[in-house]
Protein backbone atom coordinates (compact mmCIF):
# COMPACT_ATOMS: atom_id res chain seq x y z
CA UNK A 1 0.00 0.00 0.00
CA UNK A 2 2.77 2.24 0.11
CA UNK A 3 2.78 3.66 -3.39
CA UNK A 4 -0.69 4.31 -2.92
CA UNK A 5 0.27 6.65 -0.09
CA UNK A 6 1.69 9.73 -1.53
CA UNK A 7 1.01 13.36 -1.43
CA UNK A 8 -2.25 12.69 -3.93
CA UNK A 9 -5.81 12.23 -2.28
CA UNK A 10 -7.20 9.15 -3.63
CA UNK A 11 -9.82 6.60 -4.05
CA UNK A 12 -8.74 2.82 -4.31
CA UNK A 13 -10.91 0.45 -6.45
CA UNK A 14 -11.62 -2.19 -5.19
CA UNK A 15 -13.58 -5.51 -5.83
CA UNK A 16 -16.45 -4.71 -3.97
CA UNK A 17 -15.70 -1.47 -2.50
CA UNK A 18 -14.37 2.03 -2.65
CA UNK A 19 -11.16 2.42 0.37
CA UNK A 20 -9.22 5.59 0.59
CA UNK A 21 -5.53 6.11 1.08
CA UNK A 22 -3.88 8.16 3.49
CA UNK A 23 -2.23 11.51 2.06
CA UNK A 24 1.26 11.76 3.09
CA UNK A 25 0.82 15.64 3.29
CA UNK A 26 -2.48 17.69 3.98
CA UNK A 27 -4.44 18.37 0.70
CA UNK A 28 -7.32 20.62 0.04
CA UNK A 29 -9.82 18.58 0.76
CA UNK A 30 -8.77 18.14 4.43
CA UNK A 31 -9.38 21.89 4.19
CA UNK A 32 -12.85 23.70 4.38
CA UNK A 33 -12.89 26.43 1.80
CA UNK A 34 -10.36 29.29 1.75
CA UNK A 35 -9.65 31.60 -0.99
CA UNK A 36 -5.71 31.47 0.17
CA UNK A 37 -5.10 28.20 -0.40
CA UNK A 38 -7.18 27.77 -3.07
CA UNK A 39 -5.61 30.13 -5.15
CA UNK A 40 -2.15 28.78 -3.87
CA UNK A 41 -3.68 24.94 -5.32
CA UNK A 42 -5.22 25.66 -7.82
CA UNK A 43 -3.99 24.73 -11.52
CA UNK A 44 -5.48 24.62 -14.91
CA UNK A 45 -4.46 22.75 -17.80
CA UNK A 46 -6.34 22.50 -20.93
CA UNK A 47 -5.47 19.27 -23.11
CA UNK A 48 -7.31 19.36 -26.05
CA UNK A 49 -9.61 22.13 -27.66
CA UNK A 50 -11.15 21.33 -31.48
CA UNK A 51 -13.16 23.38 -33.67
CA UNK A 52 -15.45 20.33 -35.31
CA UNK A 53 -16.84 19.78 -32.75
CA UNK A 54 -16.63 22.76 -30.57
CA UNK A 55 -15.22 21.11 -27.90
CA UNK A 56 -12.89 21.59 -25.02
CA UNK A 57 -10.90 19.42 -22.51
CA UNK A 58 -9.24 20.31 -19.63
CA UNK A 59 -7.67 19.68 -16.29
CA UNK A 60 -8.90 21.11 -12.83
CA UNK A 61 -6.47 20.30 -10.41
CA UNK A 62 -6.80 21.05 -6.43
CA UNK A 63 -9.88 22.28 -6.42
CA UNK A 64 -12.42 20.77 -4.11
CA UNK A 65 -15.44 18.95 -5.73
CA UNK A 66 -18.17 20.92 -4.46
CA UNK A 67 -16.51 23.31 -6.88
CA UNK A 68 -16.28 20.98 -10.05
CA UNK A 69 -20.27 20.05 -9.59
CA UNK A 70 -20.81 23.87 -9.21
CA UNK A 71 -19.05 24.82 -12.66
CA UNK A 72 -20.58 21.62 -14.24
CA UNK A 73 -23.86 22.36 -13.18
CA UNK A 74 -23.81 26.25 -14.03
CA UNK A 75 -22.78 25.03 -17.18
CA UNK A 76 -25.72 23.07 -18.12
CA UNK A 77 -28.51 24.99 -16.91
CA UNK A 78 -27.80 28.34 -15.87
CA UNK A 79 -25.35 30.29 -18.62
CA UNK A 80 -27.73 31.36 -21.26
CA UNK A 81 -28.59 31.00 -25.17
CA UNK A 82 -31.15 32.00 -27.58
CA UNK A 83 -33.71 29.92 -29.04
CA UNK A 84 -36.71 29.92 -30.62
CA UNK A 85 -39.57 30.18 -27.95
CA UNK A 86 -43.19 31.20 -29.43
CA UNK A 87 -44.50 29.94 -33.06
CA UNK A 88 -46.68 32.43 -35.22
CA UNK A 89 -48.67 29.98 -37.56
CA UNK A 90 -49.87 31.43 -40.03
CA UNK A 91 -50.59 28.17 -42.60
CA UNK A 92 -49.29 24.42 -41.80
CA UNK A 93 -51.10 22.14 -44.50
CA UNK A 94 -47.78 19.40 -44.05
CA UNK A 95 -48.14 16.23 -42.35
CA UNK A 96 -46.23 17.36 -39.55
CA UNK A 97 -48.74 18.69 -36.65
CA UNK A 98 -48.03 22.08 -35.55
CA UNK A 99 -47.85 21.17 -32.17
CA UNK A 100 -44.93 18.72 -33.27
CA UNK A 101 -43.26 21.01 -35.77
CA UNK A 102 -43.20 23.99 -33.24
CA UNK A 103 -41.73 21.71 -30.66
CA UNK A 104 -39.04 20.77 -33.06
CA UNK A 105 -38.09 24.52 -33.86
CA UNK A 106 -37.26 25.22 -30.66
CA UNK A 107 -34.87 22.88 -30.59
CA UNK A 108 -32.95 24.00 -33.63
CA UNK A 109 -29.57 25.39 -32.28
CA UNK A 110 -28.93 29.31 -32.92
CA UNK A 111 -25.85 31.25 -33.59
CA UNK A 112 -26.58 34.23 -32.19
CA UNK A 113 -24.53 35.80 -29.01
CA UNK A 114 -26.73 35.55 -26.24
CA UNK A 115 -24.35 38.01 -24.19
CA UNK A 116 -25.39 40.74 -26.95
CA UNK A 117 -28.99 40.24 -25.63
CA UNK A 118 -31.46 41.19 -22.63
CA UNK A 119 -33.43 38.59 -21.18
CA UNK A 120 -37.26 39.61 -22.39
CA UNK A 121 -39.81 39.98 -19.82
CA UNK A 122 -43.25 38.30 -19.53
CA UNK A 123 -45.44 40.96 -20.58
CA UNK A 124 -42.96 43.04 -22.90
CA UNK A 125 -43.27 43.14 -26.85
CA UNK A 126 -40.09 42.38 -27.84
CA UNK A 127 -37.42 44.92 -28.93
CA UNK A 128 -34.25 44.91 -30.80
CA UNK A 129 -32.28 44.03 -27.79
CA UNK A 130 -34.58 41.15 -26.45
CA UNK A 131 -36.08 39.34 -29.54
CA UNK A 132 -34.87 37.97 -32.78
CA UNK A 133 -37.83 37.16 -35.64
CA UNK A 134 -37.20 34.82 -38.15
CA UNK A 135 -39.41 33.43 -41.06
CA UNK A 136 -40.33 30.15 -42.57
CA UNK A 137 -42.00 30.30 -45.82
CA UNK A 138 -41.98 27.50 -48.01
CA UNK A 139 -44.37 25.80 -50.59
CA UNK A 140 -43.41 22.13 -51.92
CA UNK A 141 -44.40 22.14 -55.88
CA UNK A 142 -44.26 19.35 -58.58
CA UNK A 143 -40.85 19.40 -60.24
CA UNK A 144 -41.84 20.20 -64.18
CA UNK A 145 -38.60 21.17 -65.84
CA UNK A 146 -36.48 18.27 -65.79
CA UNK A 147 -36.08 14.21 -65.04
CA UNK A 148 -39.90 14.03 -66.34
CA UNK A 149 -39.06 10.27 -66.28
CA UNK A 150 -37.25 9.73 -62.70
CA UNK A 151 -39.11 8.60 -59.93
CA UNK A 152 -36.83 9.85 -57.48
CA UNK A 153 -39.07 12.24 -54.54
CA UNK A 154 -35.77 15.11 -55.31
CA UNK A 155 -36.83 14.60 -59.48
CA UNK A 156 -40.35 14.72 -58.66
CA UNK A 157 -40.70 17.65 -55.91
CA UNK A 158 -39.51 20.79 -55.46
CA UNK A 159 -38.95 22.06 -51.85
CA UNK A 160 -40.27 18.31 -50.74
CA UNK A 161 -37.72 18.48 -47.51
CA UNK A 162 -37.58 21.70 -45.15
CA UNK A 163 -34.32 22.20 -43.94
CA UNK A 164 -33.25 25.04 -41.13
CA UNK A 165 -31.60 26.96 -44.13
CA UNK A 166 -35.33 27.83 -45.46
CA UNK A 167 -35.39 29.81 -42.45
CA UNK A 168 -34.64 33.41 -43.38
CA UNK A 169 -33.99 36.54 -40.54
CA UNK A 170 -36.33 39.43 -39.92
CA UNK A 171 -34.62 42.33 -38.76
CA UNK A 172 -36.02 43.82 -35.97
CA UNK A 173 -34.72 47.88 -35.51
CA UNK A 174 -31.53 48.76 -36.23
CA UNK A 175 -30.47 44.88 -36.14
CA UNK A 176 -29.70 44.67 -39.19
CA UNK A 177 -26.66 47.04 -38.64
CA UNK A 178 -25.32 45.09 -36.14
CA UNK A 179 -25.96 41.59 -37.23
CA UNK A 180 -25.40 39.39 -40.29
CA UNK A 181 -27.71 36.45 -41.31
CA UNK A 182 -24.84 34.08 -40.75
CA UNK A 183 -24.32 35.74 -37.08
CA UNK A 184 -27.70 34.99 -35.60
CA UNK A 185 -29.76 32.27 -37.84
CA UNK A 186 -29.27 28.36 -37.33
CA UNK A 187 -25.77 26.93 -36.42
CA UNK A 188 -26.44 23.94 -38.53
CA UNK A 189 -27.68 24.67 -42.21
CA UNK A 190 -29.16 20.75 -42.36
CA UNK A 191 -31.25 20.22 -39.79
CA UNK A 192 -34.70 17.72 -41.34
CA UNK A 193 -37.57 20.44 -40.17
CA UNK A 194 -40.30 18.54 -42.45
CA UNK A 195 -41.22 16.64 -45.05
CA UNK A 196 -43.70 18.16 -47.42
CA UNK A 197 -45.69 16.74 -50.55
CA UNK A 198 -46.82 19.34 -53.68
CA UNK A 199 -49.49 21.72 -51.90
CA UNK A 200 -48.13 21.48 -48.63
CA UNK A 201 -47.17 24.46 -47.19
CA UNK A 202 -45.37 26.34 -44.61
CA UNK A 203 -46.08 29.80 -43.27
CA UNK A 204 -44.39 30.61 -39.85
CA UNK A 205 -42.93 33.23 -38.07
CA UNK A 206 -40.57 32.00 -35.07
CA UNK A 207 -39.48 34.41 -32.37
CA UNK A 208 -36.20 33.65 -30.46
CA UNK A 209 -35.40 34.48 -27.29
CA UNK A 210 -33.21 34.29 -24.15
CA UNK A 211 -33.23 31.62 -21.67
CA UNK A 212 -31.25 29.53 -19.17
CA UNK A 213 -31.17 25.46 -19.24
CA UNK A 214 -33.25 25.43 -15.88
CA UNK A 215 -35.95 26.63 -17.97
CA UNK A 216 -35.59 24.43 -21.10
CA UNK A 217 -33.06 22.20 -22.07
CA UNK A 218 -33.59 23.85 -25.60
CA UNK A 219 -31.32 27.27 -23.62
CA UNK A 220 -28.48 24.97 -22.79
CA UNK A 221 -25.73 25.94 -24.55
CA UNK A 222 -23.74 22.67 -24.06
CA UNK A 223 -24.26 19.70 -25.71
CA UNK A 224 -22.72 17.96 -23.11
CA UNK A 225 -20.10 19.01 -19.63
CA UNK A 226 -19.12 16.57 -17.15
CA UNK A 227 -16.10 15.99 -15.38
CA UNK A 228 -14.76 12.75 -14.20
CA UNK A 229 -11.75 11.93 -11.88
CA UNK A 230 -8.42 11.12 -13.71
CA UNK A 231 -7.67 7.48 -13.12
CA UNK A 232 -4.20 6.26 -12.26
CA UNK A 233 -3.31 2.41 -12.42
CA UNK A 234 -0.10 0.88 -10.89
CA UNK A 235 1.59 -2.29 -11.15
CA UNK A 236 2.53 -3.78 -7.92
CA UNK A 237 4.74 -6.91 -9.95
CA UNK A 238 5.58 -7.41 -12.81
CA UNK A 239 3.00 -9.44 -15.33
CA UNK A 240 4.33 -11.15 -18.26
CA UNK A 241 3.50 -13.54 -21.53
CA UNK A 242 -0.27 -14.70 -22.22
CA UNK A 243 -0.87 -13.13 -18.36
CA UNK A 244 0.31 -9.59 -19.88
CA UNK A 245 -2.06 -9.92 -22.95
CA UNK A 246 -4.82 -10.68 -20.76
CA UNK A 247 -3.98 -7.63 -18.41
CA UNK A 248 -4.06 -5.59 -21.40
CA UNK A 249 -7.74 -6.22 -22.40
CA UNK A 250 -8.95 -5.66 -18.96
CA UNK A 251 -8.62 -1.76 -19.57
CA UNK A 252 -9.13 0.45 -22.15
CA UNK A 253 -6.87 0.47 -25.55
CA UNK A 254 -3.66 2.59 -24.54
CA UNK A 255 -3.76 2.43 -21.20
CA UNK A 256 -1.47 -0.88 -20.63
CA UNK A 257 1.44 -0.98 -23.02
CA UNK A 258 3.44 -4.31 -23.53
CA UNK A 259 7.46 -4.15 -23.74
CA UNK A 260 9.93 -6.90 -25.38
CA UNK A 261 12.83 -7.24 -23.09
CA UNK A 262 15.29 -9.87 -22.79
CA UNK A 263 12.86 -12.17 -24.76
CA UNK A 264 10.25 -11.91 -22.82
CA UNK A 265 6.79 -9.68 -22.74
CA UNK A 266 6.12 -7.40 -19.97
CA UNK A 267 3.21 -5.07 -19.21
CA UNK A 268 3.53 -1.58 -18.74
CA UNK A 269 1.10 1.17 -17.77
CA UNK A 270 1.41 3.42 -20.67
CA UNK A 271 -1.28 5.79 -20.15
CA UNK A 272 -4.00 5.93 -17.57
CA UNK A 273 -5.71 8.96 -18.47
CA UNK A 274 -8.19 7.40 -20.49
CA UNK A 275 -9.02 4.67 -18.92
CA UNK A 276 -12.74 3.66 -17.89
CA UNK A 277 -12.14 2.25 -14.72
CA UNK A 278 -13.87 -1.00 -15.39
CA UNK A 279 -13.07 -3.52 -13.54
CA UNK A 280 -12.61 -6.06 -15.41
CA UNK A 281 -9.45 -7.29 -13.85
CA UNK A 282 -11.40 -8.50 -11.05
CA UNK A 283 -12.56 -11.12 -12.85
CA UNK A 284 -8.86 -12.90 -13.42
CA UNK A 285 -7.76 -14.35 -9.63
CA UNK A 286 -4.28 -14.63 -10.72
CA UNK A 287 -3.98 -10.47 -11.81
CA UNK A 288 -5.67 -8.92 -9.30
CA UNK A 289 -3.26 -8.51 -6.77
CA UNK A 290 -0.86 -7.00 -9.83
CA UNK A 291 -2.82 -3.99 -9.76
CA UNK A 292 -3.97 -0.67 -7.76
CA UNK A 293 -6.40 1.57 -9.71
CA UNK A 294 -7.17 4.53 -8.06
CA UNK A 295 -8.80 7.93 -8.34
CA UNK A 296 -7.29 11.07 -7.82
CA UNK A 297 -9.80 13.03 -5.59
CA UNK A 298 -8.77 16.52 -6.56
CA UNK A 299 -7.90 16.15 -10.21
CA UNK A 300 -11.21 17.01 -12.31
CA UNK A 301 -11.26 16.64 -16.13
CA UNK A 302 -13.79 18.57 -17.59
CA UNK A 303 -14.94 18.08 -20.74
CA UNK A 304 -17.31 20.50 -22.52
CA UNK A 305 -19.02 20.13 -26.22
CA UNK A 306 -20.38 23.73 -27.08
CA UNK A 307 -23.62 23.27 -28.79
CA UNK A 308 -21.77 26.40 -31.19
CA UNK A 309 -22.96 29.91 -30.01
CA UNK A 310 -20.36 29.95 -27.82
CA UNK A 311 -17.07 28.41 -27.50
CA UNK A 312 -16.39 26.46 -24.42
CA UNK A 313 -13.68 28.18 -22.92
CA UNK A 314 -16.03 31.15 -23.29
CA UNK A 315 -19.26 28.96 -21.71
CA UNK A 316 -16.89 28.10 -18.42
CA UNK A 317 -15.64 32.13 -17.69
CA UNK A 318 -19.63 32.67 -18.50
CA UNK A 319 -20.54 30.26 -15.44
CA UNK A 320 -17.47 31.79 -13.54
CA UNK A 321 -19.25 34.83 -14.07
CA UNK A 322 -23.06 33.63 -13.25
CA UNK A 323 -21.42 32.14 -9.40
CA UNK A 324 -19.41 35.07 -8.61
CA UNK A 325 -22.80 37.33 -9.44
CA UNK A 326 -24.66 34.57 -7.45
CA UNK A 327 -22.45 34.77 -4.35
CA UNK A 328 -22.74 38.67 -4.41
CA UNK A 329 -26.31 39.04 -4.46
CA UNK A 330 -26.13 36.34 -1.31
CA UNK A 331 -23.67 38.63 0.30
CA UNK A 332 -26.06 41.40 -0.18
CA UNK A 333 -29.61 39.48 0.94
CA UNK A 334 -27.21 38.75 4.33
CA UNK A 335 -26.38 42.37 4.63
CA UNK A 336 -30.36 43.19 4.95
CA UNK A 337 -31.36 40.95 7.07
CA UNK B 1 -74.99 35.75 -34.22
CA UNK B 2 -78.09 35.75 -36.23
CA UNK B 3 -76.78 37.98 -39.08
CA UNK B 4 -73.36 36.23 -38.75
CA UNK B 5 -75.29 32.59 -39.65
CA UNK B 6 -77.01 34.30 -42.42
CA UNK B 7 -73.78 35.37 -44.12
CA UNK B 8 -72.43 31.65 -43.56
CA UNK B 9 -75.52 30.43 -45.20
CA UNK B 10 -75.17 32.93 -47.92
CA UNK B 11 -71.03 32.52 -49.18
CA UNK B 12 -70.68 28.77 -49.93
CA UNK B 13 -68.21 26.94 -47.46
CA UNK B 14 -64.99 25.00 -49.62
CA UNK B 15 -64.10 21.90 -48.59
CA UNK B 16 -61.28 19.40 -50.17
CA UNK B 17 -62.29 16.22 -51.28
CA UNK B 18 -61.30 12.94 -49.55
CA UNK B 19 -60.29 11.45 -53.02
CA UNK B 20 -58.80 13.73 -55.31
CA UNK B 21 -58.04 16.86 -53.04
CA UNK B 22 -59.80 19.18 -55.42
CA UNK B 23 -61.70 22.39 -53.73
CA UNK B 24 -65.63 21.91 -53.54
CA UNK B 25 -68.14 24.56 -53.05
CA UNK B 26 -71.14 23.63 -50.87
CA UNK B 27 -73.67 25.20 -49.89
CA UNK B 28 -76.58 24.22 -46.74
CA UNK B 29 -78.21 21.25 -48.02
CA UNK B 30 -76.37 20.63 -51.34
CA UNK B 31 -75.60 17.21 -51.69
CA UNK B 32 -72.15 16.03 -50.11
CA UNK B 33 -70.38 15.14 -53.15
CA UNK B 34 -66.99 15.90 -54.81
CA UNK B 35 -67.82 17.37 -58.60
CA UNK B 36 -64.38 16.28 -59.72
CA UNK B 37 -64.78 12.29 -58.78
CA UNK B 38 -68.02 11.80 -56.73
CA UNK B 39 -66.74 11.28 -53.66
CA UNK B 40 -68.57 11.43 -50.55
CA UNK B 41 -65.89 12.28 -47.89
CA UNK B 42 -64.85 16.29 -47.23
CA UNK B 43 -62.76 17.56 -44.95
CA UNK B 44 -62.96 21.27 -43.71
CA UNK B 45 -59.86 23.60 -44.96
CA UNK B 46 -57.58 24.93 -42.61
CA UNK B 47 -58.70 27.89 -40.35
CA UNK B 48 -57.09 31.13 -42.15
CA UNK B 49 -56.61 32.80 -38.02
CA UNK B 50 -52.89 32.93 -36.41
CA UNK B 51 -52.35 30.07 -33.74
CA UNK B 52 -49.61 31.00 -31.64
CA UNK B 53 -47.71 28.13 -30.17
CA UNK B 54 -44.70 27.54 -27.84
CA UNK B 55 -41.89 25.93 -28.76
CA UNK B 56 -41.57 23.45 -26.01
Amino acid sequence: MDQVNDENPRIILGEHKITRNLPTTETILDQTFNIKSFKKSLRIVIVRYTDTPLEMEFDIIGMHPFLANTFRRLMLSDVPSMAVEKVHVYNNTSIIQDEVLCHRLGLIPLRADPRMFDYRSNDSEGTEQDTLEFELKIKCTWNKDENKDSSRVDDMYKNNNVYSKHIKWLPIGNQSETYKPADVGPIDDDILIAKMRPGHELDLKLIAVKGIGRDHAKFSPVATAFYRLLPDIKLTREVEGEAAERLKKCFSPGVIGLRHKEGRTVAVVENSRYDSSSRNIFRHDDLKDAVIMTKIQDHFIFSIESVGAMPPDIIFTEAVKILRNKCVSLLEELEQV
Amino acid sequence: MSSDSKETAKTPMVYICGECHSENEIRPRDPIRCRECGYRIMYKKRTKRLIVFDAR
